[in-house]
């Protein structure tokens, strides 16, 4: 058995009967950081949410393994407590759910996995001076714990709530969708910074971007290409800075096939 | 042919009848102004039809299983006063407390320095032949519309014991006044709350109905009055949680007279049927009222509310919001007005009713509705009705909580909103648990 190792072989999801990932092949160890790269709509955000176990992402083939296990099987909840984490590209508001208290509950699940609701909840004290720790470090005012869920944030106060979480949940593995996306130049840099003081270089992280500054403080040890729901290239950081300045057109060119399903798929999509 | 849908459902025609109603009034001393007023209920009573589903306001709110003839006006007089379940008893220290058994005191007190200030928190029946007679007779049906219906008029024909809170000009009671009204099984429970507070007054009142046994059914059909003198300020709460086999039948309303102010929560987390009238009369310039309603509903449970803000004069505000989760199959319906009157320029009325539909067998039939007879106002309405968001819950489930504890946190926030209107801490407090109590229950 492998331990932590994140291991996806031969993936595909469909979407409401589509298919949207045809095989893809990535490993991620701890300790590593991969950049996920690919024009909008070649996969990347379904390939977090099939990671984490979105119900309408169907796995139609293939494996997502982490310490032997294929989380493919388990419930959402049960690879959350495995210690595999999302940043989401676009967080869901919950209406009067303080993010404290929402926080409390994942914490007390996440770093107990046999947890049962009803049972105990991490212990008021410890959980707050922890979040203030994890606030302060982040820069943010601890008023804005007691905010409900995503509920009324700003792009940039939603994406630093989700590097919260993913501070005080310390999973083994975190996917980042775009997380710089609707965010200044300031804001990326202190997000790209945040990711390494919360401790996102002991584990395992793959950073889905458009953007260089999001891994300035983050500097991939691979950088995967997406395209038409495969990954077509794999290399390392330098790959990262070429897509940055010139684009998927010559990546396009290289793979023809995978550039035909791009298009395919973009044509259903506005049909 | 279907008879669900084509008969016309209808009450009982028996069971509080005229010779009940000669021993009713035999039976009890009271001042002739109501005496006379309960043989005109009496008359009302019968020449008022009974309620049907051909009655717009009773056109979803069926009545067949009801058997009036099951209850009696009058309960016997219990031996013992028993132990009433309460919600709200445990959180609050009030200043003064009253319970009722069936419509009738059993016990009751109220703290010396209120009483020294000319503070009335008693049995309204007792208060109308005591030193505060004339006040009683002045306020008492002065603004609830005795011949509404044939349960109003049921209701002023036989109403006993009740309570009467009355405050004096200016003085500012700070601690609350809390009214039990508990119900034995197989009883009848016609009480009648009347408040009044003078100008400048100030009071929380909280009220509580509960089932003294957790089976059996009951039948409560009650009236409520407020009356708001100039610069009143009233925090009223009123919560039914009897158990599942009692019939409500309600009539509710408050009147604010210039600059008063009203904060009205409305819980409903009990009963099998409730059918309330709430009617907020704004009735003084810069009068201001807001209404909080909570309700939970399970089984076959059917709660009817039909509200109204009426704004009679200009620069007057209300603010409603009734927040409702079901499951099972029972069915909420809520039908709200706002009126603006001619020349009630400046007003401000916004209704908004939500639901949260947790079985697919629930129901709900939300009608906001307006009546704007006025220019320059802002009267705003919404309702909503849907499900626990899938999207939500998978968010929460990659964050380590399962889909039930996501679910339950998501219907406990639903609530939320609602809660932080409530300023009242104890009430608050209370429906927060039995409502996350509830929230745990949900399967
Ligand atoms: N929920 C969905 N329903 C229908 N189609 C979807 C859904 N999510 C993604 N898709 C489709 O799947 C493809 C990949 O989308 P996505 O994974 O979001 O791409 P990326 O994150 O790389 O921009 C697109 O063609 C998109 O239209
Ligand atoms: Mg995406």
């Amino acid at each position: 058995m492998m331990r932590d190792v994140l291991s996806i072989v031969d993936l595909h999801v469909s979407v409401d009967g589509k298919l949207i990932l045809k095989g893809v092949n990535l490993e991620v160890r701890r300790g590593e950081i991969h950049a996920l790269m690919g024009p909008n709509g070649s996969g990347k955000t379904t390939l977090g949410l099939a990671i984490m176990g979105h119900p309408r992402y169907q796995v139609t083939q293939g494996r997502i393994e982490l310490d032997g296990v294929n989380l493919v099987e388990l419930e959402p909840h049960e690879r959350a407590r495995m210690g595999v984490f999302i940043a989401f590209q676009r967080p869901v508001a919950i209406s009067g759910v303080r993010l404290a208290d929402f926080l409390r509950h994942a914490v007390s699940d996440v770093r107990n996995p046999q947890r049962k609701e009803g049972d105990e909840l991490v212990s008021m004290r410890e959980f707050r001076k922890e979040l203030r720790e994890k606030m302060d470090q982040l820069r943010m005012d601890p008023e804005f714990a007691r905010r409900y869920v995503n509920e009324g944030f700003s792009g940039g106060e939603m994406k630093r709530a989700e590097i919260l979480q993913m501070a005080m949940l310390r999973p083994r593995f975190a996917i980042l969708d775009e997380t710089d996306s609707g965010l200044d130049v300031d804001a990326v840099r202190l997000a790209s910074q945040s990711i390494a003081e919360i401790g996102g270089h002991e584990m395992g992280l793959l950073i889905i971007t458009h953007h260089e500054r999001l891994l300035e403080h983050n500097p991939p040890d691979f950088t995967h290409v997406m395209l038409g729901g495969r990954i077509v290239e794999t290399g390392g950081r330098e790959l990262a800075e070429f897509l940055h300045s010139s684009g998927y057109e010559e990546i396009r060119r290289k793979y023809p096939e995978a550039a035909a399903e791009e298009a395919s798929m973009l044509a259903e999509r506005t049909r | 042919m279907n008879s669900t849908s084509s008969a016309t459902s209808a009450v009982s025609d028996q069971g509080f009848t005229r010779e009940q109603f000669e021993e009713h009034i035999a039976s009890r001393k009271q001042p002739s102004w109501l005496l006379a007023l309960r043989r005109r209920a009496m008359d009302a009573c019968e020449s008022l039809p009974l309620p049907n589903s051909q009655m717009e306001e009773w056109r979803r709110t069926p009545l067949r299983m009801l058997r009036l003839q099951g209850f009696a006006p009058l309960a016997p007089r219990p031996e013992t006063v028993p132990q009433v379940p309460s919600v709200l008893e445990p959180l609050l220290s009030p200043g003064g407390r009253l319970l009722t058994l069936d419509g009738r005191k059993v016990a009751g007190s109220l703290s010396e320095k209120w009483v020294d200030r000319g503070v009335v928190f008693d049995c309204l029946e007792d208060s109308a032949l005591g030193p505060q007679a004339d006040l009683v007779r002045d306020s008492l049906f002065s603004i609830l519309d005795w011949n509404y219906d044939r349960f109003a008029a049921l209701h002023t024909a036989f109403w006993t014991g009740g309570a009467f809170c009355y405050i004096p000009r200016g003085v500012r009671v700070d601690e609350p006044l809390f009214l039990l009204s508990a119900l034995g099984s197989g009883q009848a429970d016609l009480g009648h709350l009347l408040v009044v507070l003078d100008e400048g007054a100030e009071a929380t009142l909280v009220s509580e109905t509960a089932s003294v046994e957790s089976g059996g059914t009951g039948l409560y059909c009650g009236g409520i009055e407020l009356i708001l003198k100039p610069g009143a300020r009233l925090r009223f709460v009123n919560l039914q949680n009897w158990n599942d086999a009692v019939w409500h039948f309600a009539h509710q309303k408050a009147v604010l007279q210039q600059g008063a102010y009203l904060e009205w929560t409305l819980g409903a987390l009990g009963g099998m049927l409730a059918k309330v009238n709430q009617h907020l009369i704004l009735d003084g310039e810069q009068a201001e009222a807001v209404v909080n309603g909570v309700m939970f509903t399970e089984n076959r449970r059917h709660l009817a509310y039909h509200t109204l803000q009426h704004h009679k004069k200009p620069f007057t505000r209300s603010d409603l919001l009734y927040k409702g989760a079901l499951q099972d199959r029972s069915h909420l319906v809520w039908r709200g007005m706002i009126r603006v009157d001619e020349g009630a320029i400046k007003t401000d009325g916004y209704q908004r009713n939500d639901n949260l539909i947790l079985s697919d067998r629930a129901r709900t039939d939300c009608i906001p509705g307006l009546e704007i007879l006025a220019d320059d106002v802002r009267c705003t309405h919404g309702a909503t009705a849907g499900r626990v968001d899938d999207e939500e819950i998978f968010y929460a489930q990659t964050r380590g909580l399962t889909k039930r504890e996501a679910a339950r946190m998501i219907v406990t926030g639903f609530f939320q909103q609602v809660f932080d209107r409530i300023t009242i801490d104890s009430a608050r407090e209370a429906l927060a648990e039995v409502i996350g109590r509830k929230v745990r229950e949900y399967r």
